[in-house]
This record gives structure tokens, sequence and C-alpha cells, in this order.
């Protein structure tokens, strides 16, 4: 199938969608209560971003949490990730205690960040830098391990002292594996954020969402997650963009051997 | 102590033992000495698996011998022997570097300035014929430039001694003896000692100035040595169709063979031990 056919079909699926919701919610008010209708939602998105322009504090908040929490999440589980990874004995004793953190469903911390950080910015921000540092933490830990032991050997007969080892070697390959856990990372930090929103804040997508909900407003509801969606998306591409130039030295099928 | 030698093993004994189990034990390298002059090209050839690169990775400081000692021009070995470079079998070149990065690597962890180890990196490029390729990254090279771009990464320091492991094992036929005149071109022009490892025989007789039979393993041991008194400079492909070639190789090979068919052997048992 050629490319253009292919976007004929993803065309005709996406009305055939909001056609069928359109209809239904027209033919029934059970319906419309419950589901809303596209063109409803649409004209909510279009007062939010152009009309009434109160879309943009609420996602700007949430945009804020979500980069605050990649950028501290990311920098953590680094820090700690090549930390335990060279030190065999602290990570023999961390383990069972990362293990559990890990384990545990992050989100009831939402309650306890709340009640320590208050309903502002912060406590989003720390509910999604746990679900952050434990991604890059585990694929740092990886990277580091899975240095091939002849580079390290081919490292050290150049020169390479534990500092050079660090900068050159064990960072690099490290990286390797955040960046490809990125895409996850990401995303986690965009969950975080909105679920703290929603479960108590006063400003965000999330919380806005959270209103509509409680006035039974469901157009705001479908309109939040629209915009979420879309968000998210964005925030997808933009990774993708990064790591496609940060991470030119790795092999892509069909470049390898070149010449 | 003698002090004649660039690298001299004395009496070298190298033992694992099994992580999970501590009562399993492996002798890798028994009662071995071996001494290279300064200049001096030799080769230790033996069967696959018999520890041959055990024996490198002491001579390089990568592993502390059982028993013994390790001199480097009169000197006693402690950690890694700052004089000597190592071109590994496998690839060892930094992915995420470019060729021309990876090439000055050793300078700048010497702490040479990044223009001057540039400027070095660039001619040594250009020497080992990459010319051009020194924004590429290793995986876009083919594995002979790769082990071309190994081979300036290792030489650009100037190391008195210089240790290869099977270094052109993983090349075609062609590629291997055109690398294999390159290194005897660019060692001739600085005679530094070699410890050349590899599991072919055509191969050790035609570079070097001695070659080493090594028995099989375990506890691996030289047990025949013979020194090469082919004229230098030398063609590889073409010293092969020598007469004295051919007797030498005949004569090493009588010492080789029954090694070669014990390791098989030995190899043979142990898969069949574990399928079993």
């Amino acid at each position: 199938m050629n490319n253009k056919l292919l976007r004929v079909w993803q065309i005709a699926l996406v009305i055939i969608i909001l056609s069928t919701w359109q209809a239904s919610s027209m033919l029934s008010t059970k319906a419309a209560f419950f589901f809303s209708n596209p063109i409803d939602v649409a004209a909510r998105l279009v007062s939010w971003f152009f009309i009434d322009l109160d879309i943009y504090q609420h996602l700007g908040v949430t945009l804020i949490e979500t980069l605050l929490a990649f950028v501290i999440g990311t920098i953590l589980g680094l820090l700690v990730g090549l930390w335990l990874a060279l030190n065999q004995r602290a990570a023999a004793i961390c383990d069972p205690f990362l293990k559990a953190l890990n384990a545990m469903p992050r989100v009831i911390l939402a309650p306890i960040f709340a009640l320590w950080f208050g309903l502002g910015i912060a406590s989003k921000v720390a509910l999604a830098v746990t679900l952050v540092f434990f991604i890059v933490f585990f694929n740092v830990f990886q990277g580091v391990r899975e240095v091939s032991p002849t580079l390290l050997a081919n490292a050290r007969m150049l020169g390479a002292g534990r500092n050079d080892l660090l900068r050159h070697v064990y960072l690099p390959s490290a990286m390797s594996w955040v960046f490809s856990s990125l895409h996850i990372s990401v995303g986690m930090a965009f969950v975080g954020a909105v679920v703290g929103e929603y479960l108590g804040s006063a400003r965000g997508v999330g919380y806005l969402i959270l209103q509509a909900e409680g006035s039974f407003d469901v157009r705001s509801v479908f309109a939040g997650i629209v915009v979420l969606t879309l968000c998210a998306l964005v925030l997808d591409t933009l990774v993708g963009k990064a790591e496609k130039r940060l991470m030119r030295w790795q092999p892509k099928i069909g470049t390898t051997e070149k010449i | 102590m003698n002090s004649g030698y660039a690298l001299s093993l004395s009496d070298i004994s190298c033992t694992f033992i099994s992580r999970d189990n501590p009562g399993q034990r492996y002798t890798a390298v028994a009662d071995t000495t071996l001494n290279i002059a300064p200049g001096e090209f030799v080769s230790v050839v033996g069967p696959t698996g018999c520890g041959k690169s055990t024996l490198l990775n002491i001579g390089a400081g990568l592993l502390e011998p059982s028993s013994g000692t390790v001199t480097v021009h009169g000197e006693k070995l402690v950690g890694i022997n700052k004089r000597a470079g190592y071109m590994f079998q496998a690839d060892a070149l930094m992915p995420w570097k470019k060729a021309l990065d990876n090439v000055i690597a050793g300078l700048l962890f010497r702490g040479v300035e990044i223009p001057i180890a540039r400027e070095h990196g660039i001619a040594w490029l250009a020497r080992v014929g990459l010319g051009g390729f020194e924004d590429r990254y290793p995986h876009q090279l083919s594995g002979g430039m790769r082990k071309r771009v190994a081979m300036a990464q290792t030489l650009i320091l100037d190391p008195d001694i210089i240790l290869m492991d099977e270094p052109f094992s993983a090349l075609d036929v062609q590629t291997r003896q055109l690398m294999e005149n390159e290194l005897l071109e660019l060692w001739s022009e600085k005679k530094k000692a070699v410890l050349f490892i590899t599991h072919d025989l055509d191969e050790a007789i035609a570079l070097s100035d001695r070659v080493i039979v090594l028995a099989s393993g375990p506890a691996t041991h030289p047990i025949g040595e013979f020194p090469i008194d082919l004229e230098r400079p030398r063609d590889v492909a073409e010293i092969r169709n020598q007469p004295h070639f051919t007797e030498l190789h005949s004569k090493i090979w009588d010492v080789l063979r029954d090694e070669v068919l014990k390791g098989y052997v030995q190899h043979k048992n142990i898969v069949e031990e574990r399928t079993q």
C-alpha cells in the first residue's frame, strides 16, 4: 500500500468515527449526555484556545511540571544509576529497597506529596519524578553494566583513568540506554503531572478535567483529553528529534557498513 | 634482574577460581617464561582456548598472575603496563566517538592538548590509509577499516611494546595480508617489541623473528621455540612461496599438530559433557 492510499484510509477512519459519534449523540439524549459530541468538543477547544484564552495558563502549568519532573528525574536517575552500577557493594545493599520502591504503585504517593508540598506545582513534580527516576535509573544501571569488557580494557590500555572512563565510556554507554527510554520517561513525566493535578490542585489541565467532571461537563472532559493527547504527541516528536541528533553514532538498519 | 628485555614474563602461573563454585579451579597458564627483546617481533601460536590471551593480558597488566613476575624494561610491572599498546581481537573502538576522536583518545587521556592531538590523529589516519574518514563513526566503517583505526589508536601513543591478540583474525584473507604488510612496514620504521598472538601458523611465520608454540590447555606452557631467519623486508603474500618458509612451517607444524589434536579432543569432550 503506498503512502497516499494509507493517508486516505486514515482520514476515512477518522471521519467514520467522528460521524458515528455525532450521529449517536443526536439520536439518543443519554448518549449525548455521557459522550457529548464532536462538534461541541471542537467548539470548546476553539473557545479555550482562541476566544477565552484560559487554556494557556493551565497547559503552561502542566508542561512546566512535566519538564521539571523530566529533568530532575533524569538527572537523579543518571547519578544514582552511575553510582550504584560502579559500586557493587552499595548496589547489593540497595537492591531490595529499590525493587520494593519500584514495585510500589507510585500514584498512592500523591496524597502524601500533597500534604508535604502543598497543592502547587511541587507536589506534582515530586510524583512525576518518582515515575521518571526509576525508568532512567534502571536503564543507566543496565547501560553501565553492559559496557563491553574489551572496550573497557582498551580504554584502560590507552591510559584512561577513573574519570576518563566515566566520561568517555560509562556515561556515553549509559546515555544510549537513557535515550532509548526517553519516550517512555517523557510520557511518564506527563502522566505524573496530570494525575497529580487530578488528585488535588488549583491549576493545570488535570484540574480543568476534574472541574469539568464535577459539573458533568462531558464536552470539556473530552476537550481536555484531546489537548493532553496532542501535547503528548508533540512531546514525543520533540524527543524523537533530539534522539536523532544526539545518537548519530548509533547504527541504524540500512546504514551499517557504509562503503 | 635482567633488564635487557622489553617485556619479560618469568615463571608465570595463572589459576582462575570459579566465582560460583570456589572449589573449582582452572589453571590456564603454568610455569611460563617468555622474554622479548626490544625491537623483536615474537609470535605465540597454540590451539584455540589454550590460554594465549591470558598470557597477553598478564603482559598488559590487565590480569595479575597467580605467581611469577612481569618486568618491563627491567622494572617490575604494577597495574596497567603503561609502556604497552594493546590491539584486541574484538572490536574495541568507542562506538560513540568518530574515527579521529577514537584515534586521539589515548593522547587526550595522557593530557595532550586537543589541537596538537588532532593534528597527530589526522596524520595517523592518513598513515593507515584512512585520510578523509576522520568524521566517520565506527559503524560507518568496514571491519578492515575499523582495524586500521584501532591500529592508529594504539600506535599513535608510540608504545615501546605492542601486544596483539589475533588482531586480524576477523578479516578476509586479502584485507588481512594487506594489513599484515602495513603492520610490518610500521613496525620496521620504529622497531618496537611486538608480542603477537595468533592461531594461524602462516601468519606467525610470515611476520615474526621468533615463533613460540604453546601446549594445549589447561596449564599451557611453551613447548617449542623457533627463530625465523627469513629475510626482511618481507611481503607476507609472497614469502609463503619460499622453500625455507615451507621448511619452517612443517618443522613447527610437527610440534603444533599434536597439541591442536589434543585441544580438539578436549574441546569435544567438554562440549559433549555439557550437552549430556
